[in-house]
């Protein structure tokens, strides 16, 4: 394993230290593990929060500020936040006018968040959830986990945030936020495996002429392993897959995004994304905004992932709206 | 040999299961990274390191429940993901049925099977989703069976480990239906689930507490 750290025990803490440093423009609360805006609480505002494990960066504490997050709670790598994390960050930001959780979909952290709105509530804090659960690499059925929740959240975040901003209530906030995940879908393909720290050596090995296909972002395989091809076919691959599991149709727009795992050269994202464009060009749907980089990460993980969110002008309007945060600035 | 829980063989069990974590860290770990995501072992080990701590700041006359509530708490606290709400619920729920200061085979065995319950509502898995279940539910039904046949504790113990193992054990050719095993669909086969491995060195860990 080569990587720029210390310890792997001590990698969060130390990560968390950097963050500090490089932004001061936010509250960082290294013994309770929250970032938060610095203006927080703001009376009135309701308070966007979210969290997961670490490795993923800039989700999510590089989308706090104004705009977007109040707060966010690191876990450790690849590992839900825990309860009291989210308590600390819901007392920090909360503004009278409660508190929405963004949520990605997996065991862990719907668990963990679910126990610290219990704790909040009991509190005197209301809680709403937005589940976010975008990944078509996993069926969606009661017998299963369900969609893991991935690039989407990105989505979510800005425009939940975008509405908190101008004071909207928490059911606005929630269902806003709800209504992007359901109009989003992404799936991923990775070129190399993650290493998680405390394993010391990547999740799963590839040879060199190999990707794995409908990865998540935790380092675990795909669905299937496949010869690598050029991208223009790879990414046909990848919009035919996505498309099958949306509800888009000739004439309409999307927010695209094409997102980095890690360890992709953004010219790679790019070319990615020129493919993406003109194939959705030839289904006939028009991508309205995009983002192109490394937002929704899997630690060293090599590949891209793409998100598709059907846009309407509320979504486009609040995509639109002004957005300061460490990882995304926009207006 | 103890034919009761009490708060020195609940602090024995509980101590020994955070050796059991230390020491099998690593097969954790790599049978986590072989259908998960390769964090198993070091999380639980974060886990009961504070466990051992925690456990330390009680009264010696603390009730065995509550040494495992304290225990379930901790693990909330400190693990994250879904085996620390999993084993900490377990653990809690367990630990609030069982307030007196000895508790019987057969309180054990419904302590425990109330801490399953638990985890099943959390977790939403059923015994054969390839998960930690897969191998509590067997253990537990060992306990309740050893119960009803007026076993003692340290023997029911020892049944309940080697049920316990031999559910985690079969969990090798299941699909996963649930975790993060279950994104690998099919690919999830031929491998055991770390977290039923896990719940098996636990339940080792009281049948070698009550063998002392």
């Amino acid at each position: 394993m080569k990587k720029l750290i210390n310890t792997p025990e001590t990698v969060l803490d130390d990560t968390l230290t950097g963050f500090a440093a490089a932004h001061p423009e936010l509250t960082v609360d290294r013994e309770a593990r929250v970032i938060h805006r610095a203006d927080a609480p703001r009376a009135g505002k309701v308070a966007l929060v979210s969290g997961g494990g670490s490795g993923h960066e800039p989700l999510h504490a590089g989308f706090v500020g104004p705009g977007m997050l109040d707060a966010a709670c690191p876990g450790e790598i690849f590992t839900s936040p825990v309860p009291d994390q989210m308590l600390a960050a819901v007392k920090a930001v909360h503004g009278g006018a409660g508190v929405v959780f963004v949520v990605k979909n997996y065991t862990g952290d719907v668990l963990n968040f679910e126990l610290a709105a219990e704790l909040a509530a009991d509190e005197g804090i209301e809680v709403r959830t937005v589940l976010v659960d975008d990944d078509v690499a996993v069926k969606d059925s009661t017998w299963t986990a369900g969609r893991r929740g991935t690039g989407a959240t990105v989505v979510v975040e800005k425009v939940a945030g975008a509405l908190a901003e101008r004071g909207a209530d928490a059911a606005a906030v929630a269902s806003v936020g709800q209504r992007a995940n359901a109009a989003s879908r992404s799936f991923a393909v990775a070129l190399t495996a993650a290493t998680v720290p405390a394993a010391g050596r990547p999740g799963f090995e590839l040879p060199a002429d190999e990707i794995e296909v409908g990865v998540g972002i935790h380092g675990e395989p795909g669905r299937r392993r496949e010869r690598l091809r050029p991208a223009h076919e790879l990414v046909a691959e990848v919009v035919a897959t996505v498309l099958a599991e949306h509800t888009l149709s000739a004439g309409d727009e999307v927010i695209a995004l094409v997102n980095g795992l890690g360890a992709t050269p953004l010219h790679e994202l790019y070319l990615v994304y020129g493919e993406v464009a003109a194939q959705l060009a030839e289904h006939g749907i028009t991508i309205a905004r995009n983002l192109v980089g490394n937002y929704v990460t899997s630690l060293d993980m090599a590949g891209f992932s793409l998100t598709l969110t059907k846009a309407d002008a509320e979504l486009l309007e609040l995509w639109d709206a002004p957005a300061r945060t460490p990882a995304l600035r926009i207006g | 040999m103890s034919f009761t829980l009490d708060h020195q063989l609940a602090l024995a069990w509980l101590r020994a299961a955070a050796a059991a974590v230390e020491r099998e860290q690593q097969r954790l770990t790599d049978l986590d990274a072989a259908i998960g995501d390769g964090d198993h072992g070091s999380n639980l080990r974060r886990g009961f390191t504070a466990v051992t701590e925690a456990l330390a700041a009680l009264p010696a006359d603390a009730p065995p429940g509550e040494l495992l509530t304290k225990a379930g708490t901790t693990l909330i606290s400190k693990v994250g993901g879904a085996s620390g709400p999993l084993y900490g619920s377990a653990l809690r729920t367990a630990g609030r049925a069982l307030p007196a200061p000895t508790a019987d085979l057969t309180a054990l065995a419904e302590g425990l099977r109330a801490g399953l319950t638990a985890v099943q509502k959390l977790g939403g898995a059923a015994v054969g989703d390839k998960t930690m279940v897969d191998a509590f539910e067997p253990a537990v039904a060992a306990l309740e069976r050893a119960a009803f046949d007026g076993f003692s504790l340290r023997e029911a113990a020892a049944l309940a480990a080697e049920a316990a193992q031999a559910g985690a054990r079969a969990t090798v050719p299941l699909e996963a239906r649930k975790g993060r095993a279950s994104y690998l669909g099919p690919r999830s086969v031929g491998h055991q689930d770390p977290g039923a491995t896990s719940t098996a060195l636990l339940f080792q860990a009281l049948a070698d507490a009550t063998g002392r």
